[in-house]
């Protein structure tokens, strides 16, 4: 399929100023650098942040992955993909995550370890963590500057104090590089610790806030927590405090999606990250055969 | 005794200002508004020395820049003019040119106001534990444990019902809004503590009561306090020395004794007079 539109929809000025911003970011590992975020043919908070970035960082012949909730077939993904293929001419799309060079996202980090070689793009629907305690901007700016996040903390002490831990379950504010604390995107706790010394530069991108801040490879990444009350992960057991498996693959040590069989009405587990969840197939398909032979 | 706050010459002027705002204001024009430029000097060259475990009291009528010197002193507003020096640890800190995270440093960690107001100084959706907690987290103390424990220990020195503490303040009377405000400033064992009108509108009894536990305060943590207010009683009570304001001016100043008994200036012969 082809356009009249240049090779990543938006022109040249606009990619290169996102390149730029991109550095800037890369730079100052966990700032918010503003950026003019152009209008896109789709709504904002559609996943505009990520997709700007992601058009401004391919490349002809490089090989992209979009997933949503973990799956590449749902349909923010799909219309993303489809929206990323018409515009790019040249470019490779997969399923698989160890194939891609760039992987767009929204609310999951892959399963499957990134390489120095690959790239994360997340999208941000709400950049700054202080947004929940602080209404002004300058006044966040400056909370941000002075690395004052005492008031994040005070909300995790009053979640103690009323449930008895952290009730936080996405968009966990964590620490970059010992400064700046980010919004890591809806991401589930089970990915934060993902951010921790990633191998792959991991890139956010808010479009209707018009920020994109970065966590650079092999960066300090700590959610925020006490010293006697740790942040930990979901956990998936079940009444006989038996680690649940993928309904589909058996995995046991994948982020789970709970859902209801609409047949016989009970609760399912399935990996939210489905190429995961393919592979693993794959792979349990190989052992069996090798056994047989 | 060591010294614990120098200040030089504070001066505080709202609105553009002009070469002769300090000239045409003051107790002896009868006002605070520069009549060239309309310019309030809510302060002019304040100056005085604080021990510490000392108690100064800042007396005078309202608008008359008692309050404005303490808020410039905690960085709540910027000084136009005027020096203060910090002694502390043996360390000096000119704390006017500090930078705004070492000011926001030192008013975490050392220094510590209480204000007329619970509002200003409380957080009201949060719990009385967890304003407290905040000031401890502002001073880097990540225990939860911790800060529960030293929380609880504050409020129940301050009279505060300590199973009451994980509920809101807005659920509190007035008095037990301005014990926890006062819990909260004392968490971090700050060697230097402004009190703003802290008992105005508090009925007697709970007046009397938090005085009391000012006075506890100061005799066991030989915290240095400036104590801003118009209520002569709690100037005669706590402060062992004592300025008087009047539009942005020092009129008269020394022991308290001296200048409650044997007033030396007019203003405070009627104020003195007034009250008795």
């Amino acid at each position: 399929m082809s356009t009249s539109y240049p090779f990543g929809f938006l022109d040249e000025y606009a990619k290169k100023e996102i390149r730029r911003s991109t550095l800037k970011a890369v730079a100052i590992p966990g700032y918010q650098v503003p950026y003019s975020s152009r209008e896109m043919p789709m709504g904002r908070g559609f996943g505009t942040g990520g997709l700007q970035l992601t058009l401004a960082l391919i490349g002809k012949n490089e090989t992209l992955k979009v997933i949503d909730q973990g799956s590449d077939d749902s349909v923010n993904a799909v219309n993303l993909r489809h929206f990323i293929e018409m515009t790019c001419e040249g470019i490779n799309t997969t399923t698989k995550t160890e194939d891609a060079d760039i992987v767009q996202s929204r609310h999951r980090i892959p399963e499957k370890p990134l390489r120095e070689d690959q790239l994360l793009v997340l999208q941000v629907p709400y950049p700054d963590p202080l947004i929940v305690v602080e209404p002004s901007e300058d006044k966040r700016k400056m909370l941000h500057g002075e690395a004052d996040y005492s008031r994040l903390l005070v909300k995790l002490y009053e979640d103690i104090v009323t449930f008895d831990e952290i009730t936080i379950s996405h968009r966990y504010p964590t620490r970059i590089n010992d400064h700046y604390v980010i919004d890591p995107s809806p991401i589930p706790r089970w990915d934060v610790p993902k951010i921790n010394q990633s191998k792959a530069l991991i890139l956010f991108g808010a479009g209707r806030e018009k920020k994109i801040y970065a966590v650079p490879p092999h960066t300090k990444a700590e959610p925020l927590a006490f010293d006697d009350v740790p942040f930990r992960t979901e956990e998936f057991f079940d009444d006989h405090g038996q680690r649940r498996a993928c309904r589909r693959c058996c995995c046991t040590s994948s982020y789970l999606d709970e859902f209801v069989d609409s047949t016989t009405g009970q609760k399912v587990y399935q990996c939210s990250d489905t190429d995961w969840c393919e592979q693993q197939m794959i792979q349990s398909i190989e052992i069996q055969k090798a056994g047989v032979a | 005794m060591d010294k614990v706050l120098t200040v030089k010459n504070l001066s505080k002027v709202f609105g553009e200002g002009c070469p002769e705002c300090f000239d045409l204001t003051g107790p002896e024009h009868d006002t605070n508004l520069c009549p060239r430029c309309g310019s309030i000097v809510a302060a002019h060259n304040v100056s005085f020395d604080l021990y510490q475990g000392e108690i100064l009291g800042i007396m005078g009528e309202s608008g008359s820049g008692k309050s404005t010197a303490v808020k410039c002193l905690y960085f709540d507003q910027p000084p136009s003019s005027g020096e203060a020096i910090f002694y502390d640890d043996g360390e000096q800190y000119d704390v006017f040119n500090l930078n705004a995270a070492q000011q926001r440093r030192l008013a975490n960690h050392r220094f510590a106001m209480v204000y007329q107001n619970p509002h200003l100084g409380l957080n009201f959706d949060i719990s009385a534990g967890g304003n407290i907690a905040e000031r401890l987290l502002m001073s880097d103390v990540k225990n939860y444990a911790e800060i529960r424990s030293r929380a609880m220990r504050l409020l129940s020195r301050t009279e505060v019902q300590t199973e009451r503490m994980d509920e809101l303040p807005k659920n509190f009377s007035g008095g037990m809004q301005q014990r926890v405000q006062i819990a909260k400033a004392l968490v971090t064992n700050p060697p230097l503590l402004f009190l703003d009108e802290v008992t105005t509108g508090l009925d007697l009894s709970v007046q009397a009561a938090i005085l009391d536990l000012i006075l506890e305060i100061q005799q066991q943590n030989k915290t240095a306090m400036i104590v801003v207010t118009h209520d002569l009683g709690v100037i005669r009570l706590l402060a062992g020395r004592t300025l008087v304001m009047k539009y942005g001016r020092v009129i008269e100043s020394g022991l308290t004794d001296q200048v409650l008994e044997d007033p030396q200036h007019a203003y405070t012969q009627r104020l003195v007079a007034s009250a008795l």
